[in-house]
């Protein structure tokens, strides 16, 4: 079979797919990339060409500014914490032991939960009035008073990282868990026979196997936290003065609550950019990874 | 190949016809409403009911929101012709005029209409001279305070002004009957807003002169002043900078505070012994006004029924909207949320148990105070409340917070 012929039917298999894809998303970022360049608003005038004035605006407001360096804050944290807490999580369930299917199983309980009845949930344990939190911190002693965890700029932000960390470690777990069964028993036997300690021997024989599917887990996990927000929006709306206000909330609040949809989808435009570089970059280095254990 | 497709169509053609006579004789309307405050959600179903046993041809299907996602819900629904009835507050009409959400219903309200409801309420759907939906729900912040713990602090009478009224909370915090005596729903939401017009309207102060921000000075800073004492003198409940209606009704239900901001659904809830611990302690007044300057306060927090641009059934829309304001549908659910009828407001059936609520009610929707009638509302009120979460935080001295909301207000 010819070359040509398979590159015939690779992509005549693939038309289906790409009609939908160009359709669905191919199609709505076209019109937000004409729409960012008008006065539009979202309900009533189709609005005039206004060039390069909305994405001028936007990127000089302090509000850009604040919140991106808000949203950063937040991927970069809850990112790490995910990761680490995943791959230990994975560690420790790789173990022999008794129940170790049904921990398993319930470890992925958190990230199968909706992400809006995950914020509730929290919201209930943070309360400051009746909260399951303050109770205990209090109860054990380490709070002589209950806290207003959402309503102090200091605590609020790192407030609603643990409540993301809490549903997003699992999906790092999972996929650490399926990398670490690919580890071959007799190295580690091998390694452990030559008098390598629990770290040198993740260090050496066990983290070449799981640097890879990690580093895809990371591309998800920053591109999903950039994008971050259902749960802030449920648990604070951006509060206590604005200092939990992420980029997607300021492209909602331009969008919908002002309705410029003009500026709106110059944001929303600009947000895509920063998460495609991002996810570029994180490309790059997965294909370095490969190309090094390979 | 052509032959079968035809039958296929004829198929379809078929089971199609088969679903058109029910679809001819049943008319349906979507509505909009919303899960807090005011009339309950069971509330709301059971009128429903009643409006589609009187109109069996019209089957209407309801949905249910929070207050803050009311309005961008709305909006959104106008591209896909989601709604033909919203609920919507009195803070959006202009807003909604200018961008053909609403249709204007002025030919349609009628003179019994126009003499029997409370001139008032009009404010709630009036824009430009034109009406763009029924009055609904007719609603003020009162202040409501426990009857058990004002008179353990020896206070004979609830405070007639605001000054009073942090002097009264003094006492009771001084007595150690509660650490925190006064909840409000300062949260960063429309919620904040609410309490601080409230206060506005009592330092006789004004959101805007000749359309351009005028809340930087005078009883606009003033009132935020008084927030920003209360909170750092340690008389209100720290935790109000997090509340939203619904929190600072627990928090009073438990007994947790002594004085509270809040719409009249409160006063029955509170009130309930099943769920309540201060049922039949609950005290409510108009709230209070300042020396010299009003006698009392209030924010207009009233909310209105409309047809949408959107909707395909404007008649049986207006219908089902007539129902639901009617005198007698108001009078029969009148615990959560008052009737806007003049004359329910003298009706046994309606004042019966809840005479204190009246008789503040009478005084207090007399009083209300608007928000700001622009089309660019949404930006103000964000604006707004940014400046006093700053202010209460101590990041920034309430003037010049309100400055930088007036900057940002888009005004």
């Amino acid at each position: 079979m010819s070359g040509s012929w398979m590159t015939t039917r690779a992509w005549l298999l693939m038309l289906p797919l790409l009609v939908v894809m160009v359709s669905v998303i191919g199609w709505p970022l076209v019109d937000t990339v004409r729409l960012s360049f008008t006065d539009a608003k979202l309900v009533g005038t189709e609005g005039n060409f206004v060039g390069f004035d909305n994405y001028a605006k936007m990127l000089s407001g302090s509000n850009f500014q604040r919140t991106l360096v808000t949203t950063t804050w937040f991927a970069v944290i809850s990112v790490a914490a995910e990761m680490v807490l995943g791959v230990l999580a994975a560690l420790l369930l790789n173990q022999q032991f008794r129940g170790r299917t049904l921990l398993r199983a319930l470890m992925i309980l958190p990230w199968a939960l909706p992400t809006v009845v995950n914020a509730t949930l929290w919201r209930l344990i943070y309360n400051p009035e009746y909260g399951a939190l303050n109770a205990a911190l209090t109860q054990i002693g380490l709070l002589d008073a209950y806290r207003s965890w959402l309503g102090e700029p200091n605590t609020a932000l790192a407030a609603l990282i643990v409540a993301d960390c809490w549903k997003n470690f699992p999906l790092v777990a999972l996929i650490a868990l399926a990398a670490l069964q690919a580890v071959p028993r007799d190295i580690t036997a091998a390694s452990m026979v030559d008098g390598a300690g629990p770290l040198a021997r993740f260090r050496f024989v066990i983290l070449p196997y799981l640097v890879g599917p990690l580093l895809v887990a990371l591309v998800l996990r920053t591109i999903e936290a950039f994008k971050v927000f259902d749960i802030i929006w449920v648990m604070t709306r951006g509060g206590p003065a604005n200092s939990t206000r992420t980029l997607s909330i300021l492209v909602y609040q331009e969008a919908f609550s002002f309705q410029r949809a003009g500026s709106g989808a110059s944001l929303a435009l600009i947000v895509t950019l920063l998460v495609t570089v991002l996810a570029v970059a994180y490309a790059a280095l997965v294909r370095k990874a490969a190309g090094s254990t390979a | 190949m052509l032959k079968s497709f035809s039958r296929m169509l004829l198929g379809a053609a078929l089971i199609g016809a088969a679903f058109v006579p029910q679809a001819f004789a049943e008319t349906s309307i979507n509505a909009l409403f919303m899960a807090q405050a005011a009339y309950s959600e069971a509330d709301v179903r059971a009128m429903s009911e009643a409006f589609t046993k009187a109109n069996p041809d019209i089957k209407v299907n309801l949905e249910f929101v929070p207050y803050e996602g009311l309005h961008d819900k709305t909006v959104l629904a106008q591209g896909s012709g989601g709604y033909d009835v919203v609920l919507f507050d009195v803070i959006w009409p202009a807003e909604y005029a200018s961008n053909n959400v609403l249709v204007d219903v002025s030919s349609r309200i009628t003179d019994d209409m126009k003499k029997g409801v409370l001139p008032g309420a009009w404010t709630t759907v009036n824009y430009d001279g034109k009406s763009y939906g029924m009055p609904w729900i007719l609603d003020t912040k009162y202040l409501f305070y426990n009857k058990e713990i004002l008179e353990k602090a020896g206070i004979q009478n609830p405070p007639k002004t605001w000054d009073e009224l942090a002097e009264q909370a003094k006492i009771i915090k001084d007595k150690g009957l509660l650490a925190t005596p006064i909840s409000w729903s300062w949260s960063q939401a429309e919620a904040a807003i609410c309490d601080y017009t409230t206060l506005v309207s009592a330092y006789g102060g004004e959101f805007l002169k000749d359309g351009k921000p005028a809340f930087q000075s005078g009883g606009g800073l003033d009132a935020l002043n008084y927030m920003v004492t209360s909170y750092t003198s340690g008389l209100t409940n720290p935790n109000s900078k997090e509340f939203l209606e619904e929190d600072v009704r627990k928090v009073f239900q438990n007994g947790e505070a002594a004085f509270a901001l809040n719409w009249t659904y409160m006063y029955n809830m509170a009130n309930d012994p099943k769920d309540s611990k201060v049922a039949g302690k609950v005290g409510v007044v108009p709230a209070p006004g300042v020396a010299g300057k009003s006698e009392v306060s209030a924010v207009n927090g009233s909310m209105g029924l409309g047809i949408t641009t959107a909707s395909k059934n404007p008649d049986e829309a207006w219908k089902f909207i007539t129902f639901m304001t009617s005198q007698a549908t108001q009078n029969q659910y009148a615990k959560l949320s008052l009737p806007i009828w003049a004359s329910s407001y003298e009706d046994p059936a309606v004042t019966k148990g809840q005479e204190e609520l009246i008789a503040a009610a009478k005084i207090g929707l007399a009083a209300m105070y608007p928000r700001p009638t622009t089309p660019k509302y949404q930006e103000l009120s964000t604006a707004l409340q940014q400046a006093i979460q700053e202010s209460l935080l101590g990041q920034a001295k309430p003037e010049d917070a309100l400055k930088g909301a007036a900057e940002n207000s888009g005004l």
